[in-house]
């Protein structure tokens, strides 16, 4: 395995790109866990999927849009949806949640529209569905560090401001925080992520990576540092395991990285238990 | 004569075509220990989110130490204690401590890190509400007084001047009303805090507070304790919209 990624450029880039992603899509997922949010995860890759419809679609009909990168126009409209959310969930106050399916079945709708009036890209729609090791490009690969490098400046400038909002967001507001601004870069930043994990795992799992980690991180961390740490080591061994059984398997690793994840959750919810059977026998 | 802490001016609020608040005229002085008591819609939590300056009101002025509270920036003077069953996820995974040092976050401003004495900062906040013991435990493990308390360790962090507390004892079974009532007055008279509580709690006025204003709409009544005690029942009905009787929570806990 470790001949075949120093000596395959594509390998390079998926095994580059699923690591950092491993890093970044846990460490913010576990802000939108805490806070209830990680259905707005699912919208926005929904409305990733429509910019990479479209984008497929404008290069397939303007021969001088053929090597625009999709994921260009999967980010802008991934931020666009975000900020969509957020407009929505301040129009309905005392339904938040209808913003969700709102943005979610716009996305799925316009991306609908593209692929039926678009003629033969789904090859390159199924990778970008389910995520692919072969189809991940050296200038895919930059995209994902440029939007790891924005997180971690984002959390490592704004953390103690999301714990404070993430736990008590009335405090945070009576704290003087300018807590709606800190919102909306969070759902920017959240939107980056999305737009930048999709290559990797797959907009249909891109959720998957944000939350299944921190679930099962959250079942045994005592507080909210540990929560983070084992976030992270639980959303790298789920890219790892993926992304080498999907090699091998030649399989999508969406489907490998995501059922690694249910493992390492189930393993999680079973040591609890048996740690707990323990204590009552004692 | 003490500084004014808090001064509301001919405060008026109105949602939309109600009227929540009208005529509010009340001055909070240095050192009081002030419940504010109402009944359920009387326009505590309004009166306590333009003190907070979360609204504006519609007319009227408000005066946070002395200055306008649009000019007025150093919210960490003030520590707020939110009613518990609104505002926290009980199933969040972080520590007391990581709680209570969250209450630095205005002290220490946006782009800096907590200062490196931020454990022993915690520590002290959380001895003088008696939860030292308790500051790796998870907070969602904690009863509601507890938690209460690790609240009020939270806001005491910053060293405010003041405290508001938003329905404190909601969640706190009775027999832990009375020490919590103990322990505010403890951070009154020894460290100086000023307390401002809003409850619908009728009883809580037989604690040890100083001062009570009766708010329902507008104040009815403003002033020391032991004046309110001799408010008549037809006194205290009129205010409260409906019968009231006092109930001693002294002699209800030594019962």
């Amino acid at each position: 395995m470790i001949d075949a990624i120093l000596n395959y450029q594509f390998l390079q880039n998926a095994f580059a790109s699923g690591l950092i992603i491993g890093v970044i899509a846990p460490l913010l997922g576990v802000f939108v866990v805490v806070r209830r949010l990680s259905l707005i995860a699912d919208a926005l890759s929904h409305v990733t999927l429509a910019g990479i419809a479209g984008s497929l679609y404008l290069s397939q009909s303007f021969g001088a849009l053929a090597l625009l990168n999709p994921l260009y126009l999967g980010i802008v409209a991934s931020v666009t949806g975000s900020l969509f959310i957020e407009r929505l969930r301040r129009l309905y106050k005392h339904y938040e949640e209808l913003a969700i399916p709102i943005i979610m079945s716009a996305g799925l709708g316009i991306s609908a529209i593209f692929i039926s009036v678009s003629e033969g890209f789904s090859s390159d729609l199924i990778s970008y569905l389910f995520g692919s090791v072969s189809a991940v490009s050296r200038q895919d690969l930059w995209i994902v560090v440029s939007i790891a490098i924005i997180v971690i400046l984002f959390l490592s400038l704004f953390f103690k401001e999301f714990f404070v909002l993430s736990f008590d967001e009335e405090y945070a507001k009576a704290s003087g925080l300018p807590a709606k601004w800190i919102h909306i870069l969070f759902m920017i930043v959240t939107a980056l992520v999305i737009a930048g994990s999709m290559r990797i795992v797959g907009i249909l799992l891109v959720s998957s990576l944000m939350t299944l980690p921190v679930a099962a991180a959250m079942r045994i961390a005592k507080s909210f540092k540990q929560a983070i740490i084992y976030s992270v080591v639980f959303g790298e061994l789920a890219v790892l395991v993926g992304l080498v059984s999907a090699f091998y398997l030649n399989i999508a690793p969406g489907g490998t990285i995501v059922v690694t994840s249910i493992i390492i959750l189930l393993l999680t919810l079973l040591t609890k238990k048996i740690r707990i059977k323990g204590v009552q026998i004692q | 004569m003490a500084k004014q802490l808090i001064n509301l001016h001919n405060v008026f609020y109105q949602y939309e075509q109600t009227v929540a608040l009208r005529d509010i005229n009340l001055i909070i002085e240095e050192g009081d220990f002030l419940a504010i008591i109402g009944p359920n819609g009387s326009g505590k939590s309004t009166l306590l989110k333009i003190i907070l300056g979360l609204i504006k009101p519609t007319k009227g002025e408000v005066f946070l130490f002395e200055k306008p509270v649009s000019q007025f920036k150093e919210k960490e003077l003030i520590g707020y204690v939110s009613q518990k069953s609104n505002s926290f996820n009980t199933g969040f995974p972080a520590t007391v401590a990581e709680v209570v040092r969250s209450g630095l976050v205005k002290k220490v401003g946006l782009f800096h890190r907590y200062p490196k004495n931020v454990r022993n900062q915690v520590k002290q906040a959380l001895k003088s509400v008696g939860m030292e013991m308790f500051a790796e435990k998870n907070i969602g493990d904690l009863s509601g007084g507890q938690q209460q308390r690790v609240f009020i360790a939270r806001a005491l962090i910053s060293d405010p001047k003041i405290l508001i507390l938003d329905e404190p004892t909601v969640g706190v079974d009775s027999k832990n009303v009375r020490s919590f009532y103990n322990m505010l007055a403890h951070l009154n008279r020894e460290h100086n805090i000023t307390i401002v509580l809003v409850t619908h709690d009728v009883d809580a006025v037989s604690i040890s507070i100083s001062h009570v204003a009766c708010l329902n709409q507008t104040i009815h009544f403003h002033g020391f304790k032991n004046e309110m005690d001799s408010m008549s029942d037809k006194q205290l009905e009129a205010w409260y919209g409906h019968s009231v009787r006092k109930v001693d929570h002294h002699s209800e806990v030594q019962s």
